[in-house]
């Protein structure tokens, strides 16, 4: 459950103030599938940031899960992002020098899993995500559809209840962005909830709820 | 996130960055290399300044008559009583201590020399055979005094390097007869040229058997006698020995003083010391460099890793884990670093001590922890600004690679 009240940020670009946000209010249940969409410059990424716990509204309260997480400390934002949030990118970001496998294992590191326990999950992960044959290859060696099939792994390896995609397809070409959207909505079926940002039409339309932004408001909200 | 994965994950980020890696670590082994074998000759020349130092002499103890310090009323002037002389027989008694190996009762005067119709005042030492060893002088030609007991009563006389040159202008000194006062004596040896030492010039000397000097000078007393113990540290149980056995001779009476060489080495070893640690001083300027050096590296990386730290942020990871993987890197380089340098120093020093054997270039224990120790500080000092600039990165930013 995440419930957002009149959340509002505020950018400093050189003299002016730009409200990327603007006393938003937003109420997504656990298990949805809402698709964010939206010109560029209308705050759906600043929402999607803030949502994941990687920005901080300038005012306004945020309740994720029934617990307010707006004041928490920098070292708690991580664990709960960490715990709860899983981000996939247009970009990948993949970490360029480790391998497909050492990528979705890194969020099992950083939450201080055993080692052995840690290569059984990535194991099932990578079989899960059909990338058995690519644990050894580094992300330069990969498709593109490959790095964001790794990239969704490493999201999803803590088992988060909601997932964050930022233009998923953005870099991909069609046939590819199709696979790669089943992959996030099987996802989704298994009770993850399942937030996509995009300016696709064709990929807003297949979420269960549709938010349109303009200027820093939501502007339309249809189930 | 647990420390072993700290470091294993640092430690691939530096073994995947090669190059990069490889540059630092080099700065770094050689700014500790550099100390290690600036030190290594510091304290190499130290020991040889110290080696040559006993060779001539400091394991001499001069004792002279009379006491330096001033102290109470002198309990024997009430009976009218002066300070003993120093005797020949006090001398021989100095021999038998179990610390001496060898001693030479010293008489200096000052006589008129004459040979060869020229003439000229010199001083005369009167000494025995081991006058030689004790002061390390070398001869030119001939013999020495003789060694035989009672040799004191043969005539020999041994000129100085200078006076052979002023009487003897054709070198052919050994086996003349010249005057000296009032006697006749055998020229038997030449002195080796040497110059000042020990308060007169050696050049300009001539020795003559101590029963002579005695007799020409006429006096039964010392002016001082040259000891020479076993080892250096004989030194401080020589000198109380010698004080005890003098005190006995002398009914009681501390009225000698007992000087050691041992105070100017001490001098000289101090100011090599200071000049090690100078030398070290200077190196470790160079591992400061190479610290420096790391902070550019760091502050490169990080900023090349921008979205990467945006990433680990974004997956979760406290602002605590990546100051600590920063950190980590550092460590590892400083740590690759100094063991290079520790390496590299070691092999340097073996170098000198091969290309010059008589230079005991053996780096000092300390210098090498320092230099180690050194280098590990620099490295984590120079990488934690880097690792707070990582820390601190706006996740939102940084993922955008800003």
């Amino acid at each position: 459950m995440i419930c957002l009240t009149t959340i509002s940020r505020v950018f400093q670009m050189g003299e002016q103030d730009v409200r990327a946000l603007s006393k938003v209010n937003l109420e997504i249940t656990s298990g949805d599938y809402v698709s964010i969409m939206g010109p560029s410059g209308s705050g759906k990424s600043t929402l999607l940031n803030i949502i994941g716990l990687l920005d901080r509204p300038d005012s306004g309260r945020y309740e994720l899960d029934g617990r307010d997480v707006t004041g928490l400390s920098e070292t708690e934002r991580a664990r709960v992002r960490r715990e709860k949030i899983g981000f996939v990118f247009q970009s990948f970001h993949l970490v360029p020098r480790l391998t497909a496998a050492e990528n979705i294992e890194l969020p099992l590191i950083l939450d201080g899993v055993a080692p052995a326990e840690r290569r059984a999950r990535v194991n099932e992960a990578l079989q899960g995500f059909n990338l058995g044959d690519r644990a050894g290859h580094r992300p330069p060696e990969l498709s593109g559809g490959q790095r964001q099939r790794v990239a969704i792994a490493r999201a999803t390896i803590l088992r988060p209840t909601a997932l964050l995609a930022d233009e998923p397809t953005g870099n991909l070409d069609h046939r590819i962005g199709a696979e790669v959207m089943a992959l996030l909505e099987r996802l989704h079926n298994t009770g993850t909830t399942l937030i996509v940002v995009t300016h696709d039409r064709e990929l807003g339309a297949r979420a269960h709820r549709h938010i349109a932004m303009r200027d820093g408001e939501i502007v339309a909200d249809e189930k | 996130m647990k420390l072993r994965d700290t470091l294993h994950l640092s430690l691939k980020t530096v073994a995947s960055y090669r190059t990069r890696s490889l540059l630092i670590v080099l700065a770094m082994a050689l700014g500790v290399a550099a100390v290690v074998v600036l030190t290594a000759l510091g304290d190499g020349a130290r020991r040889y300044v110290v080696g040559q130092f006993s060779s001539i002499g400091t394991n001499l103890i001069v004792v002279l008559p009379g006491r330096a310090e001033t102290s109470g009323g002198f309990p024997g002037a009430a009976l009218g009583q002066t300070p003993r002389d120093l005797t020949l027989a006090d001398a021989r008694a100095l021999g038998h201590l179990p610390q001496v190996r060898r001693y030479a009762p010293l008489n200096v005067g000052v006589a008129e020399l004459a040979a060869a119709s020229r003439l000229r005042e010199v001083t005369v030492l009167g000494s025995t055979a081991d006058l030689l060893p004790v002061r390390h002088m070398r001869l030119a030609q001939g013999s020495f005094l003789a060694q035989e007991r009672g040799a004191e009563r043969s005539a020999q006389i041994i000129l100085g390097a200078q006076l052979v040159r002023e009487f003897f202008p054709q070198g052919n000194a050994v086996g003349q007869r010249v005057r000296l006062g009032d006697r006749r004596f055998l020229v038997s040896g030449v002195l080796a040229p040497q110059g000042e030492s020990m308060g007169f010039n050696s050049d300009e000397i001539v020795i003559i058997p101590i029963g002579y000097a005695q007799a020409l000078f006429n006096t039964s007393s010392l002016f001082r006698i040259l000891v020479e113990t076993k080892s250096r540290g004989d030194l401080a149980s020589a000198k109380d020995a010698i004080l005890d056995i003098l005190k006995q001779r002398h009914d009681g009476e501390e009225d000698v003083t007992v000087i050691t060489q041992d105070a100017v080495l001490a001098t000289f070893d101090r100011i090599l010391r200071a000049l090690t640690l100078g030398v070290a001083g200077i190196a470790a300027i160079s591992l400061a460099v190479a610290g420096i050096l790391v902070m550019n590296v760091m502050l490169v990386a990080v900023s090349q890793r921008t979205s990467e730290i945006g990433l680990l942020k974004a997956i979760g990871a406290p602002s605590a884990d990546v100051h600590r993987l920063f950190l980590a890197e550092a460590l590892w380089l400083s740590l690759a670093g100094g063991m290079t340098g520790f390496a590299l120093g070691h092999f340097g020093s073996l170098l000198i001590r091969i290309a010059y054997p008589q230079l005991p270039a053996w780096p000092p224990v300390w210098a090498s922890f320092a230099g180690v120790g050194v280098a590990f500080a620099t490295g984590l000092l120079a990488s934690l600004l880097p690792a707070a600039r990582a820390a601190r990165l706006d996740p939102v930013r940084a993922l955008g690679g800003k």
